[in-house]
C-alpha cells in the first residue's frame, strides 16, 4: 500500500531562529508547538526540566494543552492512554526509574495501537540509586512496541520530538513513539540550536484525527478488550506489520522535514565510513566524541570511520549490514548491559542483524559511560586501538571490553 | 430527578445480555442501575476483573456505550485523561460539546488495594467522573482471594481455616471514609436492593461538578457461597445488620439514607453465606463477638458523623 505523503506543499525552506537552550527545554518548546490535546507527566531528574518549562507554557496560556500532573510516572502513561483513546493527540515524558515504573502500561500503549509521544531523558537504573546518563531505561523497552529514535544533540531532539509525532500518528504506523536523548549531556547541556516558527510545526505536524475515539458516543468502541489465544496472536503481529511499516515511515519524514530544515536525518547516520577499515556503532549524545576521535585517527593515516543509530526501533539491519558488512572490524559501544546475555544490548542487536546477513566482520563489544561516567576521547582510542590489534592478529571472538573502568 | 421505575422499563439498555458473568452476580444489575439512572451516554473505563473479562471478550463486546480497559490499577487515571482529551478537543473545536458522564466501573480489589494511589490521585486532581466500586469484598476474577475490603474471620483461598488461623486475621479498610477524606463533591456508599437509594446517588453523582465515588456493595454468590437466587437478600441483610450502612456524604455533610428499623445481629448475616460457616462453630464465638462490636461501633461512629 502507498503511504501517504501529507503536507507535500511544504518544499520551501523554513528559517529557523537561532537559540541557545538546554535540550529539555528545547523539547518543551516542540511539545508547545506540536499542540498536544493532553501532557500527563511526572517529574524526574533529569527530565524534571520539561515538565517545569511546559507547567510555565501553560501557566501563560501559550498552549490550550490540558496538563495532567499526575502522582506517579505509572499514572502518566496511564492519563496517556486514556486521552490518546479519546483521540486526543497525547505526550509525556520521563526517565530511568520512571520508565520503569511505566513499563506495564508500555505495552497498553502500543497494544491498543495508540500514538503516543514520549521525551525519555536516558537514565541509569536504580541500585545503586544514580540519577546520569546510560541506556538501561532504553534498552528495557525494546520489546515493548514502541518506535525508538534517539537524539545526538539538543537539535536532534527538538528535530525528532516533532518528527516523533509525524510518525506516531501516521495511519499506517499507529504506535507510540519514544523520542530519547542522554540524561544531563542533552538535557542540561546548553547548545546552540534552531527552532522552526510555530506556524511552519503546526503546518508539518497537522491536525491529528483519530481512527476510533470513545468519545464518539454514537459510534460505540470497546478499547482494550480481553484477548485469548484465538486472537492475541494476530493482533501482536498486526502490531510487528505497523512496525515493519514504520521503517519507510520514519525516513520519508525525515526526508520531508529536511526538505523543509535542511536538516536531513536517516535511521543510521556514517561518518567517514566510504573507505573505513575499522568503525564503531554508537547510539546518544557519544558521537560527537566519536567523530573527533575518527578524525584524530584520519589524521594518523588510520582508515576510521563510526556509524551512529538515530532509529533503534524499527532496527536498521539492512542499513547496518550495507555499511559495515565490508569493514574489517567493528565495535559495538553499548551504554547499557545485559548480565549473562548472549552480548550487550547493542552488540546482539547489531551482531544478529549482520549474522543473519551473511556479512558479519569481525565485531567487538564495548561497554562505556554506566551511570554517567564520563566518556573521554582516550576511552575510545583505546576501543580503535583494540579493533586494530584484533585485526591484526586475526583474534576470534573475544570478552566485552569495559572503557573507563577502574579494574 | 427522580426515579422512576416505569419510564427506566422503556430506556435502552447499556449493558447487552449475553455476556459471561456468573448467574446471580450482582454486577451486571449494578452496571444496567448505574447507566439507566444516567439516562445519557457514559464513557466507561474499566479496571481488570469480573465485569471486564466477562463483557468484552473479542471480538465480542457487551456494551452499547463506549468503554476502555487499561490494566488493574489506573481506571481512574484513564477516564481522567479521556476527560482531559474531552475538555481540550472541546476548546480547540474538534469535537462538538455532548452531554457525556464519564464513569468508572472497578472492583474492590482495584479499589481498595492496587489501584488507591491512581484513585487518590484523580480525585485530587477534580477530574469530573464517577467512580463505582463493585465491591465483592475480595479478588473474585482470580479466584477469591482476600482483599483490603474483605472483612475480619472471612473464609477466602488465601485466608483460609486451618488450625491456627480462622480465616482472614484483619479488619477492613474504611474506603469510604477514606475517599470522603478527599473532600470531593460526592461520597456514597449503596447496595443494589435498595435500588432506589442508589440509583438516585447515581444521579445525584453524575450532577456533581467535580469528581464522585459509589462504593456499591456487589453480592458474589461464587465467592460467597450462597445460592444465586439469594444476592439480593445477602445484599440487604448486609444494610440490615448495619455492616453496610446507606449514606452519603454531600459537599461535606454527611446523610444517613437508611435506618433499619429493627437492626439485625451480624449472625444473621454470617449465617447466610458459606464463607462464614466456620465462625458458627463455637470456637470461634470470640470473633463474632468482635465482628458485632466493631460493626456497632462503626455504626455508632456513622451516626454521630450524621448528626443523628
Amino acid at each position: 500500500m502507498a503511504l501517504v505523503t501529507r503536507h507535500s506543499r511544504l518544499v520551501k525552506e523554513v528559517r529557523g531562529t537561532p537559540v541557545a537552550l538546554d535540550g529539555a527545554t528545547l523539547v518543551a518548546y516542540a511539545m508547545r508547538q506540536v499542540r498536544p490535546d493532553v501532557v500527563a507527566a511526572y517529574p524526574i531528574t533529569p527530565q524534571t526540566v520539561i515538565t517545569e518549562a511546559f507547567s510555565e507554557f501553560v501557566a501563560n496560556g501559550e498552549v490550550e494543552t490540558e496538563f495532567i500532573q499526575t502522582e506517579s510516572e505509572h499514572a502518566a502513561l496511564s492519563a496517556c492512554i486514556g486521552a490518546s483513546a479519546a483521540g486526543g493527540r497525547v505526550q509525556t515524558a520521563t526517565s530511568g526509574p520512571g520508565l520503569a515504573l511505566m513499563w506495564e502500561v508500555m505495552y497498553v500503549a502500543s497494544g491498543n495501537r495508540l500514538p503516543i509521544v514520549m521525551h525519555l531523558c536516558a537514565r541509569a537504573l536504580s541500585a545503586p540509586l544514580n540519577i546520569l546518563c546510560d541506556h538501561s531505561d532504553v534498552m528495557g523497552i525494546r520489546d515493548a512496541g514502541w518506535v525508538i529514535l534517539l537524539a545526538e544533540t539538543a537539535q536532534e531532539a527538538y528535530d525528532n520530538a516533532i518528527q516523533a509525532v509525524r510518525i506516531a500518528e501516521h495511519p499506517e504506523v499507529m504506535l507510540p513513539v519514544a523520542s530519547v536523548m542522554d540524561g544531563f549531556i542533552t538535557t542540561h547541556g546548553v547548545e546552540r540550536s534552531e527552532v522552526l516558527p510555530d506556524e511552519a510545526v503546526a503546518e508539518f505536524v497537522g491536525t491529528y484525527r483519530a481512527p476510533y475515539s470513545i468519545l464518539d458516543v454514537a459510534h460505540p468502541v470497546t478499547v482494550g478488550p480481553l484477548d485469548f489465544h484465538d486472537f492475541y496472536f494476530e493482533h501482536k503481529r498486526q502490531q510487528i506489520e505497523a512496525m515493519e511499516r514504520a521503517r519507510e515511515v520514519v525516513c520519508q519524514v525525515a526526508e520531508e522535514y529536511g526538505t523543509l530544515t535542511g536538516r536531513c536525518y536517516g535511521a543510521v547516520e556514517p561518518y567517514r565510513m566510504e573507505d573505513a577499515e575499522v568503525a564503531t556503532l554508537v547510539i546518544g549524545s557519544v558521537a560527537g566524541t566519536l567523530r573527533t576521535v575518527v578524525d584524530d585517527l584520519r589524521r594518523q593515516g588510520i582508515r576510521a570511520g563510526m556509524v551512529k543509530l538515530r532509529c533503534f526501533r524499527p532496527f536498521p539491519g539492512r542499513e547496518l549490514a550495507a555499511l559495515l558488512g565490508g569493514v574489517g572490524v567493528v565495535g559495538i559501544l553499548d551504554r547499557s548491559i545485559s548480565p549473562g546475555g548472549a552480548g550487550h544490548p547493542l552488540f546482539t542487536e547489531v551482531s544478529s542483524a549482520l549474522c543473519q546477513r551473511g556479512c558479519a566482520p569481525r565485531m567487538r563489544s564495548f561497554v562505556y559511560g554506566l551511570g554517567g561516567r564520563t566518556p573521554a576521547p582516550a576511552q575510545f582510542r583505546q576501543a580503535y586501538g583494540d579493533l586494530l590489534a584484533d585485526r591484526q592478529l586475526g583474534a576470534e571472538a573475544s570478552a566485552p571490553v569495559y572503557l573507563g573502568l577502574r579494574e | 430527578m427522580a426515579v422512576i421505575l416505569r419510564e427506566l422499563t422503556t430506556q435502552p439498555e447499556g449493558l447487552a445480555p449475553g455476556h459471561g458473568l456468573c448467574p446471580g452476580c450482582s454486577e451486571s444489575v449494578v452496571v444496567r442501575q448505574v447507566l439507566h439512572a444516567l439516562g445519557k451516554p457514559a464513557v466507561v473505563a474499566l479496571a481488570t476483573g469480573c465485569l471486564e473479562v466477562s463483557t468484552t471478550r473479542f471480538p465480542y463486546t457487551s456494551w452499547q456505550t463506549s468503554v476502555v480497559h487499561n490494566a488493574f490499577e489506573n481506571a481512574a487515571t484513564t477516564i481522567g485523561g479521556a476527560e482531559a482529551a474531552y475538555t481540550a478537543m472541546v476548546r480547540r473545536g474538534a469535537i462538538q460539546p455532548r452531554d457525556v458522564v464519564f464513569v468508572v466501573f472497578a472492583g474492590d480489589g482495584a479499589t481498595y488495594d492496587i489501584g488507591l494511589q491512581w484513585l487518590s490521585g484523580a480525585l485530587e486532581r477534580g477530574h469530573r467522573f464517577i467512580y463505582v466500586c463493585l465491591n465483592n469484598e475480595g479478588y473474585m476474577n482470580t479466584g477469591i482471594q482476600r482483599s483490603g475490603a474483605t472483612m475480619l474471620g472471612t473464609w477466602t483461598t488465601t485466608t483460609p481455616v486451618g488450625k491456627l488461623a480462622p480465616g482472614k486475621l484483619t479488619w477492613r479498610k474504611d474506603m469510604t471514609g477514606i475517599i470522603a477524606s478527599h473532600h470531593i463533591p460526592y461520597v456514597a456508599q449503596a447496595a443494589p436492593h435498595a435500588w432506589k437509594d442508589f440509583m438516585t446517588k447515581v444521579q445525584r453523582a453524575g450532577s456533581a461538578e467535580g469528581p464522585s465515588f459509589l462504593n456499591v456493595l456487589a453480592p458474589c454468590n461464587r465467592g460467597w457461597r450462597y445460592e444465586a437466587r439469594n444476592t439480593m437478600r445477602v445484599s440487604q441483610l448486609a444494610v440490615e445488620t448495619c455492616l453496610w450502612p446507606l449514606y452519603e456524604v454531600d459537599h461535606g455533610t454527611w446523610k444517613l439514607d437508611y435506618r433499619p428499623r429493627n437492626k439485625r445481629p451480624v449472625t444473621e448475616w454470617l449465617q447466610s453465606q458459606g464463607r462464614f460457616a466456620h465462625l458458627l462453630r463455637p470456637e470461634n464465638h470470640a470473633i463474632v463477638e468482635e465482628i458485632q462490636q466493631r460493626v456497632d461501633g462503626e455504626w455508632e461512629h456513622l451516626q454521630q458523623r450524621c448528626q443523628e
